[in-house]
């Protein structure tokens, strides 16, 4: 897939001009060893294999896919926490793939991230005031004695009570945590804020209460925001474009209104199936597409298109043989397969 | 977001928070309070013990709470060192221990203000006597005449000393090697570990046997330096096996995410959250080192006479053990076990109190 097929199927609403992060061929795989003292290599995980992806300033790009899709490795591949084994990442504008520690410190002000274990995200040894306050430290941003009130402020922004500031971790609910990472992430005032699954460990009453003080924070600050998540309902209410990942690959990328209403390939298909529906008439009439089998292992993926074994569209030999590239379909909707499904096929599993 | 909102949103969440620091306060300083109206005294209770505890009455109660968060500000936060201290405060045993450990230590520290006699001065007017209060040789003296109980404190000056020393050394040599395994990983652990395991396999007793019989016996801190070499194998694995955890942990992602440096993360976040275990293996080795050097001493290495440690002053009075003189091996025998258990004990309560899954303080 090339990057001008994408960036003509560039779409409307917040998705315009220079993008801020891009992907290009980006591929990561884990090295699997044996051996105690003479290592050698006996296979890989393509945890995320040649994608590429594009997010422009302002928007907010949901990801979705089921868990081991390399959904967070691609996150970490933007935040460089991992270093690709082949291909670029673009930081607006900037060649960022082979940056060291230092020359990255200018981008790291410029990109953050929200974890998504509030439990495990925050060192229990610290209190509140010096979590928040380290990336002013690190970066040397704001002089030693306005970091309290900084500080201090950041909490109060995202809902916090900055009379806390010394308090534990520990000491603080789920979404409390959760609002103190975001806080965190915030310090710098940076343009990027990559969310891993930031409401996935919560409970659903708090959970919208996070989701807004996000949509908040991006409309205040300009924020642009890559939402990770396997929750298709909270990526629907976040994202303006949204992109499935399967098997280390990006299979569609889409405006988030598109792809919930005309879903092209068959998995994104079946992920929309799967959302339950709350009217019990209705989700009589809907029909499930049921996925066969597991997913396949990431060491040794499926030849052609990775779907294909579990593909109720799929053809052979073609599946099986030739990898689908992204093709175009409705503004902005870009595809990965052969045979996508047609509108009989998407509004039987809407039965709207 | 805006205002009322933001305003909204915290005294919700203000209100469903457990306070659970509160909590514990309150179970100490105002349990009366608690037990008469337990659903506003648990909040209550978060006014500093040096307060008045408020009477049973909700306006009361009320009223301290208003006063309560007006003031929040200035709580100050009881750090984990203040909790940890409450929970080994609460370690029966191990508090006893510390105490014994503490007159046994601080005897060894102002020997010279405590012994009647110097460890070498000798009387043989007053040689081969037991136990009696006769000239205050309160344990009796030796065949010189020396006074025992002026040996045993020196000696436990010289033992504890070695000691204190060897548990100092092999820390820091174990908290470096196990930290930079653990954090770097790949080759740099592998070598580090090889090597390890290779200390591992000696049998440690067999080379301090040969290393003190080439060196001779020497000064406390040479036999301190060549123990301390031997001491921190089992304190790098230690280290490194919670770093390899701890480099996995999202908070330490975090940092990396925010742009912090190896020694930042090192020092400031994994460093913190193993001071624990190595506090705790920081007393065990206190103990072994102990028992090593008298060990050492038994067998005739170690430190040089006259100047006497617990083990030496062992091997000098066996003999004589032999012709009912029971107190030359007795008493420094004594200090020994008093020692390592006290110890082992107080590491015991350490290792409890330090556990910061462990939130009970009753």
């Amino acid at each position: 897939m090339s990057t001008v097929e994408l960036s003509t199927a560039r779409t409307t609403g917040k998705a315009t001009g220079e993008p801020l992060v891009k992907l290009v061929g980006v591929k990561k795989y884990f090295p699997i060893t044996q051996g105690i003292i003479l290592q050698k290599k006996v296979g890989q995980v393509h945890a995320v294999d040649d994608v590429d992806l594009e997010i422009y300033p302002g928007e907010t790009l949901g990801v979705v896919g089921e868990t081991g899709c390399g959904k967070s490795t691609t996150a970490r591949l933007v935040m460089k926490l991992y270093d690709v084994t082949e291909g670029r990442v673009i930081f607006n504008g900037t060649d960022i793939t082979h940056l060291k520690r230092r020359q990255m410190a200018p981008f790291r002000r410029e990109m953050q991230m929200i974890f998504q274990d509030p439990y495990a995200s925050l060192n229990p040894r610290k209190t509140i005031g010096s979590i928040i306050g380290e990336p002013f430290r690190i970066h040397k941003t704001v002089s030693e004695e306005k970091i309290k009130s900084e500080v201090q402020q950041l909490m109060e922004l995202v809902g916090l009570n900055p009379e806390h500031y010394n308090r534990y971790p520990h000491e603080f609910s789920g979404g409390q945590r959760q609002r103190i990472g975001v806080a965190r992430a915030l310090a710098l005032r940076p343009k990027l804020i990559i969310c891993d699954e930031p409401v996935s460990a919560l409970d659903v009453s708090i959970q919208a209460q996070i989701l807004n003080l996000l949509k908040d924070l991006q409309n205040e600050f300009k924020l642009t925001y890559m939402f990770i998540a396997h929750d298709l309902s909270v990526v629907k209410h976040m994202s303006d474009r949204v992109a499935v990942m399967y098997l280390g690959k990006i299979v569609e990328v889409a405006p988030g209104a598109t792809l919930y209403k005309y879903p092209k390939h068959p998995y994104s298909g079946a992920l929309l199936s799967a959302i339950p529906i709350a009217d019990p008439d209705l989700a009589e009439k809907k029909q499930r597409i049921v996925l066969q089998g597991d997913v396949p292992s990431p060491v040794d993926p499926p030849s052609g298109c990775r779907f294909h074994p579990r593909c109720p569209n799929a053809q052979f030999p073609r599946c099986s043989d030739v990898e689908p590239p992204l093709a175009a379909h409705r503004a902005g909707q870009l595809a990965a397969c052969h045979y996508p499904l047609d509108d009989v096929q998407v509004n039987a599993v809407k039965a709207e | 977001m805006t205002e009322p909102e933001a305003g909204r949103d915290r005294t919700r969440d203000a209100a469903n928070q457990p306070l659970p620091r509160d909590a514990e306060l309150g179970s100490e300083t105002s349990a009366p309070v608690e037990a008469t109206a337990p659903p506003v005294g648990a909040p209550s209770s978060a006014i500093p013990p040096s307060e008045e505890p408020a009477p049973s009455g909700s306006t009361a109660q009320d009223a301290e709470l208003e006063s309560l968060y007006e003031q929040g500000l200035d709580i100050k936060a009881r750090s984990q060192w203040a909790l940890a201290r409450r929970r080994f405060l609460r370690h029966k045993l191990a508090v006893g221990s510390l105490i014994v450990l503490i007159l046994i230590f601080g005897a060894g520290i102002f020997a010279e203000q405590i012994a009647p006699y110097s460890f070498s001065e000798q009387n043989f007017e007053d040689g081969n006597l037991g136990p009696t209060f006769h000239n205050q040789h309160y344990f009796g003296t030796d065949v010189l005449g020396r006074d025992y109980f002026s040996r045993v404190v020196f000696g436990i000056r010289t033992s504890v000393r070695v000691a204190l020393l060897v548990a100092f050394l092999s820390t820091i040599i174990g908290v470096l090697i196990g930290a930079i395994a653990g954090y770097f990983g790949g080759w740099i652990d592998n070598l580090l570990m090889r090597f390890t395991d290779l200390m591992l396999t000696l049998p440690i007793l067999a080379v301090l046997l040969v290393a003190s019989a080439l060196l001779g016996e020497g000064s406390p801190y040479r036999v301190a330096i060549i123990l301390a070499f031997f001491f921190w194998t089992t304190l790098a694995r230690i280290v490194r096996g919670s770093f390899l955890s701890l480099r996995e942990k999202e908070y330490v992602e975090a940092a990396k995410a925010i742009g912090a440096n190896d020694r930042r993360i090192i020092l400031r976040h994994m460093l913190p959250n193993t001071l624990g275990a190595i506090i705790v293996n920081l007393t065990l080795t206190v103990a072994t080192a102990i028992l090593i050097e008298a060990t050492l001493s038994f067998l005739g290495f170690g430190v040089r006479p006259p100047t006497p440690a617990l083990g030496k002053l062992i091997e000098e009075g066996q003999g004589e053990m032999l012709i009912g003189h029971w107190w030359l091996v007795v008493f420094p025998g004594l200090m020994i076990v008093a020692i390592v258990l006290c110890i082992n004990f107080v590491g015991d309560g350490l290792r409890d109190a330090l556990d910061p899954t462990q939130r009970r303080t009753t």
